[in-house]
């Protein structure tokens, strides 16, 4: 702080920021890149380890018995719901009752803003059906959960076997200290969400659903289980959850700890953990599920039925079955004791898991990269902003003078509030246009074109972001006068600080997000103005926009998963991933939709402005 | 079948020190009546669970009101009754309770506690210093049980208008003199148990006190022991009080946990000890076993049979007990020992489904929202009664640390806005007392009412955590006294002989009877700072707010200008001799 006291140190320091900005702002990001791709190599990242006591030191026996009779009673409750044609509430409320539980239903129904034609719904009406084993002795004031999806088809049928299985299993015994809950959830994620409004009796997303009979007090933990083969060669764990959220680290802990214990072969992004980090295929396999966390991640939508848990602050993952051509295959006592262990642990926890890390990456299941060691590659795309903020700001604050024919000085008129307010305000109606038009104007669209609702929604949104392109060469024609040099600085500096902010609030809530726009958003922030070759800048800067960054990460994601697509089927992907995106954020409230067309869109059209700045 | 009432004939049994009539001598006082009885009733549950509820009662003659000191103990445990003299408590309810009565799937107990400890005492007018005495007495009680009762402070303690009238008799109406505290986290055990076996006549030597076998009561389902202190009528026009000591413990018995699937229960399974003698000093003893779902023995067997049968009322039913008198020899038969056996009849492989059931009142609560900075209490009153309405009171004291937006109370049933004829309400106060609110409702026919009242969770001071903070904190049970419109026509008649089961809360019109119900506790979560680091958070604060935000400051208050370093000596010279001689400074 001294050196800033200190008036000749200061233009010092200040004149070298502005003379080497370029060089230091080349150097910081491709700093934070290193940095970045530096997390999945091993030596520099942590091994996980269990951090809650309770959990830890206390072992505990598996000793549940009957796979064979939980896959028997799945394949009964698929015939049930072949029958039936959806959930088989009669025969899961009489299955659990004779297991013993407190079997209570609730019935939902959701009207979809489109429809939804990746899952082919539009009209949803649904039942959840659970059941709660009273731990004795206990006040009901605890709770875990164990919940299976009741999907259309031949999925998850042995999930549902395994749950209620266990159900019986559970049930004789004396040791339980909290009640659990054993969830059979109807239509996927809009089951899970009207059964927690329900059970925490919010309404956040405006569905209709009847309000629970029964309850077990604050929900400790919950997982997921979906299942849907006799035998398994893995488990994946999954734990990205709404909005980029993720369950503590101690819960990913006591899966991997139970696996090991049991040997049950076990991944994350369906990546086993490898132990060669030191060759070149070694990293890139960390690399690669890292990356497929951080693009999960940053997708803010929910990977697994537990996703909707991490809102309540109850800490969940899910556990898929993989069957693979591998050899060695593991049955479902196996999976049945693995759960049976994981519970009782749960159950033994007098705390809510809090000790160990919200706020990590997993390059692989047995290490981990924590908030401290990440946020410094972000930190350095972020110093950019700052450092260009600065710049400016020193160019602003010593305005170059210019002398007329008269040898008159003349200082350059600071530019008006105007001309900086505009481009702002409708950079802004644009992006509430891309948030509100296209599902309200999808009935129109569908009157006028051959599309179906959900295309309409679609190609709306990308048709108003298009328009948004033209902006520039409108909202001059607001202006009283002509832009001025000193004008595009004012507009750049705030637009600059704008997303500093914009990106460094992401980066807090969803690292993954936020580095993502910021690895994209950050080089053109840095190097745009009205001066440089116009059609080559728009071309990158086209290139660099939220929208197309989003269809990049559409094929390196599935390049990442093993899945290429062709041009033409990452296309359509690309509409559904908008679509969802929209549904996403109409039925569990994720936050990306209106955070890209609200802020991140805008943002960047003030960039696009500058870059025809007139 | 023919209902036989049986008659008592236990005066036998009274000891023959008790017999005699008060003197009138007044230096010597007369030696006090007092009696022993016990009592265990067996009910088999709906939901194939087993319910055994002990009682222990008795009963002194002596006047712990009065000024004389009574020094004299015979039956009734000294330990309680030095503590009730010194104190001067007029009644005392303390009860401990392991696990929440499940009304949905049990029907409704004998008698009603909440989880956790509870403790409610009035105190005789003459106490000057009711705060003073209950925090005393709290302490004492605590070493008594063995429980956490000194965490009964001004932050949990309040003091109900018009929940808690006296059981006993007088007619007190000043509820200054009435405290009520409950400990929700409270945990039951064995050496909970111990002490209050301890106050019993027979201590767990004879009588059906050998059944209380701690592994045994503590592999249930629920547990819950409690004492009962009060004032009673010696006789029917009541022109003496006795003091009556009523020592309960209820047990819930699990069939699946502990019964292999079997359905099948005896005195030896659910306590390991059968029963060879009553409590030698005991007037009566007394197992009844609750045949009423059983009439003509097709649902289960009961053995060995007993011809006694006997009816009370209790809760607004007319059940049906066999009687087994433990002070008759032939109860024990030729084995020299009593061991009841149920076996239901209907084969187990097809174990009917727990039916819930519909009782006349139940409640729930819960809380609603997520996040840690405000939340909504849910409270869930069920009246399934078909066509009658009937008023209940509810009261809920919560701690301080959840502050109540009183103005966002709202009571509605059937969707329509149901106004409490009467509210008392008193505003917490930080650190010192806890919110009441007690309202009076009518519960319409049929229906459930919903009262709700939205909260904010207060940030504590970082000391006042608990160890372990991320438990979360609880909110003690809500309590709904109600008089429910019976069934069958309530006994009032007070001096008729009676189980004791069935006479504890007073009755005084035969339409309805009296009721408690207590909603779970909840548990609820505080914001709470990351302790795991405290040292490193402090000290980065402290040098961010030193070091940081100092020059920080300074940079922007000040203007900074440059400033010319003054002219050293020699120079200053040379510019004095420079202005004498006229030439230009340097």
């Amino acid at each position: 702080m001294g050196l800033l006291s200190d008036p000749n140190r200061r233009r010092a320091l200040i004149g070298m920021l502005t003379r080497l900005n370029a060089p230091i702002c080349m150097i910081c990001y491709m700093a934070g890149v290193a940095w970045f791709m530096g997390l999945a190599f091993e030596p520099f990242t942590l091994r996980t380890y269990m951090s809650e006591n309770a959990m830890g030191s206390t072992m505990v026996e598996e000793r549940f018995p009957a796979g064979e009779r939980a896959l028997a009673t799945g394949r009964e409750f698929a015939a049930h719901k072949k029958k039936t044609g959806g959930m088989p509430v009669d025969w899961l409320v009489r299955t659990m009752q004779a297991r013993g539980l407190e079997v209570y239903t609730q019935r939902f129904s959701r009207k979809l803003p489109f429809p939804d034609e990746d899952k082919e719904r539009y009209m949803v009406k649904g039942t959840n059906v659970y059941g709660i084993l009273r731990a004795p002795r206990a006040p009901r004031t605890e709770a875990l959960v164990l919940s299976a999806p009741c999907s259309p088809g031949n999925e998850n049928n042995q999930a549902v076997g395994i749950l209620l299985g266990l159900a019986q299993y559970f049930r004789s015994q004396i040791y339980w200290a909290k009640d659990i809950i054993f969830l059979v959830n109807e239509h996927d994620l809009i089951g899970m969400q009207a059964w927690l409004e329900g059970y925490h009796h919010t309404n956040t997303t405006g569905m209709d659903w009847s309000p629970l009979q029964g309850r077990g007090g604050s929900i400790q933990a919950a997982l997921s289980l979906e299942l849907s083969s006799d035998v398994v060669t893995s488990l994946d764990l999954v734990l990205e959850g709404l909005n980029g959220q993720l369950p503590n680290l101690d819960l990913a802990n006591l899966f991997y700890a139970f696996c090991q214990k049991i040997g049950v072969l076990c991944t994350t992004q369906g990546k086993l953990p490898r132990n060669d980090w030191d060759t070149t295929s070694g990293y890139s396999h960390a690399v690669q599920t890292m990356m497929l966390m951080v693009l999960k991640q940053a997708s803010s939508r929910p990977w697994g039925d537990h996703g909707l848990f991490l809102r309540y602050h109850i800490e969940a993952a899910s556990i898929k079955g993989v069957n693979s051509f591998r050899p060695y295959k593991t049955d479902a006592t196996t999976v049945g004791r693995l759960l049976e262990g994981m519970y009782r642990k749960l159950n033994n926890l007098l705390e809510r898991l809090h000790q160990s890390y919200f706020f990590y990456l997993m390059p692989s299941l047995t290490r981990f990269v924590s908030i401290g060691y990440y946020m410094p590659a972000f930190g350095l795309l972020a110093l950019i902003l700052l450092l260009r903020a600065l710049d400016l700001w020193v160019q602003l604050s010593s305005p170059p003078t210019r002398t007329t024919e008269d040898g008159v000085e003349v200082v350059p008129a600071s530019p008006g509030v105007l001309s900086i307010l505009t481009p702002l305000v409708i950079s802004h109606l644009t992006g509430v246009a891309l948030y509100t038009l296209p599902v309200l104007s999808q009935e129109l669209a569908v009157e006028h074109f051959p599309v179906s609702e959900t295309e309409a929604v679609v190609l709306t949104a990308i048709a108003i972001y298009t328009a948004g392109l033209a902006l520039p060469h409108n909202t001059h024609r607001l202006l009283a006068g002509e832009g001025t040099e000193q004008g595009w600085k004012v507009l750049k500096l705030v637009a600059v600080l704008y997303l500093a902010v914009l990106l460094g609030c992401t980066a807090l809530i969803n690292f993954s997000l936020g580095f993502i726009l910021a690895l994209t958003l950050v080089p053109l922030a840095a190097f745009i103005t009205p001066h440089v070759p116009k059609t080559l800048s728009a071309v990158v800067m086209v290139i660099l926009s939220p929208g197309l960054t989003l269809l990049f990460a559409v094929f390196f994601f599935q390049e990442l998963q093993e899945t290429p697509v062709t041009l033409q089927e990452g296309w359509m992907l690309y509409l559904s991933v908008i679509s969802q995106g929209i549904l996403d954020h109409a039925l569990y409230g994720s936050l990306l939709y209106p955070l890209a067309a609200l802020l991140v869109y805008p943002c960047w059209l003030l960039f696009w402005n500058i870059l025809f700045w007139k | 079948m023919i209902a036989i009432t049986q008659r008592h004939v236990h005066d036998a049994a009274v000891p023959p020190l008790a017999g005699d009539p008060p003197a009138a001598d007044p230096p010597s006082p007369p030696p006090s009546k007092d009696d022993f009885q016990e009592e265990l009733v067996i009910r088999p549950l709906h939901s194939g669970d087993i319910y055994a509820s002990f009682q222990f009662r008795t009963v002194w003659d002596a006047d712990f009101m009065g000024d004389q000191k009574v020094s004299h103990y015979r039956l009734f445990p000294k330990s309680l009754g030095q503590v009730i003299t010194k104190f001067s408590v007029r009644e005392l309810h303390i009860s401990f309770t392991q696990g929440y009565w499940r009304t949905m799937q049990w029907g409704q107990p004998y008698l009603p506690s909440p989880p956790g400890a509870e403790l409610w005492v009035w105190f005789q007018d003459t106490v000057t210093d009711v705060d003073g005495t209950w925090k005393e007495l709290t302490n004492v009680l605590s070493g008594i049980f063995c429980a956490s009762l000194n965490f009964i402070d001004s932050t949990n303690t309040v003091q109900p208008s018009a929940s808690f009238k006296p059981l006993g008799i007088g007619n007190v109406t000043d509820h200054s003199f009435l405290r009520y505290a409950t400990l929700p986290r409270e945990i039951v055990c064995t050496e909970n148990l111990t002490p209050w076996k301890k106050l019993l006549p027979c201590g767990s030597k004879a009588g059906l006190s050998v059944l209380l076998k701690s592994e045994k009561l503590f592999h249930s389902t629920f547990h819950s022991q409690a004492v009962h202190v009060r004032p009673v009528c010696q006789d029917p026009q009541c022109r003496t009080t006795s003091m009556e000591l009523r020592q309960t413990l209820n047990v819930v018995f699990d069939l699946h946990t502990s019964g292999q699937g079997k359905r099948e229960w005896s005195l030896f399974k659910m306590f390991s000890r059968t029963l060879t003698e009553a409590c030698p000093l005991a007037s009566s003893s007394k197992v009844y076993v609750d045949v009423t779902d059983n009439p003509q023995g097709e649902q289960f067997e009961l053995s060995p049979a007993t011809p006694l049968l006997t009816q009370a009322v209790v809760l607004g039913d007319r059940r049906t007990y066999s009687v087994y008198d433990l002070t008759q020899q032939a109860s024990f038969g030729s084995s020299r020992s009593l061991n009841m056996l149920l076996r239901w009849k209907n084969s187990h492989n097809n174990v009917v489904p727990p039916v819930m059931l519909r009782p006349l009142l139940h409640s729930e609560r819960y809380v609603a929202g997520y996040g840690l900075q405000a939340g909504e209490i849910h409270t869930l009153i069920y009246n399934h009664h078909p066509y009658r309405a009937f008023p209940v009171l509810l009261l809920s004291a919560v701690p301080w640390y959840l502050r109540l937006y009183i103005h966002t109370l709202t009571v509605s049933s059937k969707g329509k806005d149901n106004r409490p004829s009467y509210i008392h309400y008193q505003p917490s106060k930080d650190r010192e007392r806890p919110h009441l609110l007690e309202m009076l409702l009518q519960l319409p026919p049929n229906s459930v009412t919903e009262v709700t009242v939205e909260f904010e969770r207060a940030l504590l001071k970082w000391t006042e955590y608990t160890p372990d903070p991320n438990h979360g904190f609880y909110v003690g049970s809500s309590v709904i006294s109600a008089l429910v419109p019976s069934v069958v026509a309530m006994d009032t008649n007070s001096t008729l002989d009676r189980p004791l089961f069935s006479s504890f809360f007073p009755c005084k019109e035969e339409a309805s009877y009296f009721m408690r119900v207590y909603t779970e506790p909840l548990l609820v979560n505080l914001p709470t700072p990351d302790f795991s680091m405290p040292y490193n958070v402090i000290c980065l604060t402290c040098t961010v707010v030193a070091v940081g935000y100092g020059s920080l400051y300074n940079l922007l208050t000040r203007t900074f200008q440059v400033d010319e370093p003054s002219p050293g000596l020699a120079k200053r010279i040379a510019n004095v001799i420079r202005r004498f001689r006229g030439v230009p400074l340097l």
